[in-house]
């Protein structure tokens, strides 16, 4: 609570994400003048401040290539995905098997947890439904699951949380 | 139509990506009418949104890379805030449907109001 450093806190609580958001903003209009600077800028300074409470505590990268490792494999699974719902659509859709699932996390960052449910609703036949912070489950909604609980989730564990675990740390 | 000639290939690969990207929408569409109930309808937009929106933008990119001697930014913006707004709201969606009890299919398996 010392007073300059609390007003810092108070006004500009993430310069990074300032400056990143003043440069999307250049990027968005797609041309860089004094006006657009100026108005990037302002951005930069009321968003953060807007959203402060909405923050969860502060997640830190800890390492760098486990992420690009991470998008690279997200990009290919996106592709595959569309291919594995695609069949799905055009088959008889009376053979799916749809079932929910209970996923065990072993993430503990706020932030962490959400990518994963992310990544989990942008890949193959899974969408993720709810979290419950409490029993620190996710559950999932599947498409059409061939074979039994345990393999859905190994997957999800071997391919994703494991990697995610990396980059937190 | 256009003032400026694209290479065949450009032109070729432009075309790809429209194409494709319009046929993953089409199919995104298409599961949405098939599937069975509201949990399964969910996997279709989710998926298809990105992808063909994705491919479709990779197509005006270089498009308009090539008209206008620069590169467009915006397209790929676009296709990154897709990236990161569909999952949360099927995610809200289906959250939203689990809390209202919408019916699944009978045969969906582990139903989270089936155990209480």
């Amino acid at each position: 609570m010392s007073g300059k450093l609390s007003l810092r806190a108070y006004w500009l609580p993430r310069p990074l994400f300032s400056v990143f958001l003043a440069v999307l903003w250049l990027a968005l209009v797609n041309s860089v003048s004094v006006a657009n600077i100026l108005v990037g800028l302002a951005l930069g300074f009321v968003i953060p401040v807007a959203t402060r409470g909405f923050w969860p505590e502060r997640a830190r990268l800890q390492r760098f290539w486990p992420m690009v490792e991470y998008v690279l494999v997200l990009v290919w699974d996106i592709i595959c995905s569309n291919f594995v719902v695609a069949r799905l659509t055009l088959q008889r859709t009376r053979n799916l098997k749809p079932s929910f699932v209970t996923y065990p996390l072993d993430l503990h960052d706020d932030f962490a947890i959400t990518i994963l449910s992310g990544t989990i609703s942008l890949t193959p036949g899974t969408v993720s439904a709810h979290y419950d912070p409490e029993s620190r489950t996710l559950l999932l909604h599947v498409l059409n699951m061939t074979g039994d609980e345990a393999a859905v989730i190994g997957q999800i564990k071997q391919r994703y949380e494991r990697r995610l675990q990396e980059m937190f740390g | 139509m256009t003032d400026v000639a694209i290479p065949w290939v450009l032109e070729l690969l432009i075309a790809v990506f429209l194409l494709v990207g319009a046929l993953v929408a089409l199919l995104g569409t298409l599961g949405l009418v098939r599937f069975p109930d509201f949990y399964t309808r969910l996997h279709a937009p989710t998926k298809a949104s990105t992808l063909g929106v994705g491919c479709t933008l990779l197509g005006s990119m270089i498009y308009f890379s090539v008209i206008k001697e620069g590169i467009s930014a915006q397209e790929v913006l676009i296709t990154l805030f897709l990236f990161v707004t569909a999952p949360v709201s099927a995610h809200m969606m289906a959250k939203a449907a689990l809390h209202r009890r919408v019916n699944a299919v009978k045969r969906t398996r582990q139903t989270p109001w089936s155990e209480e």
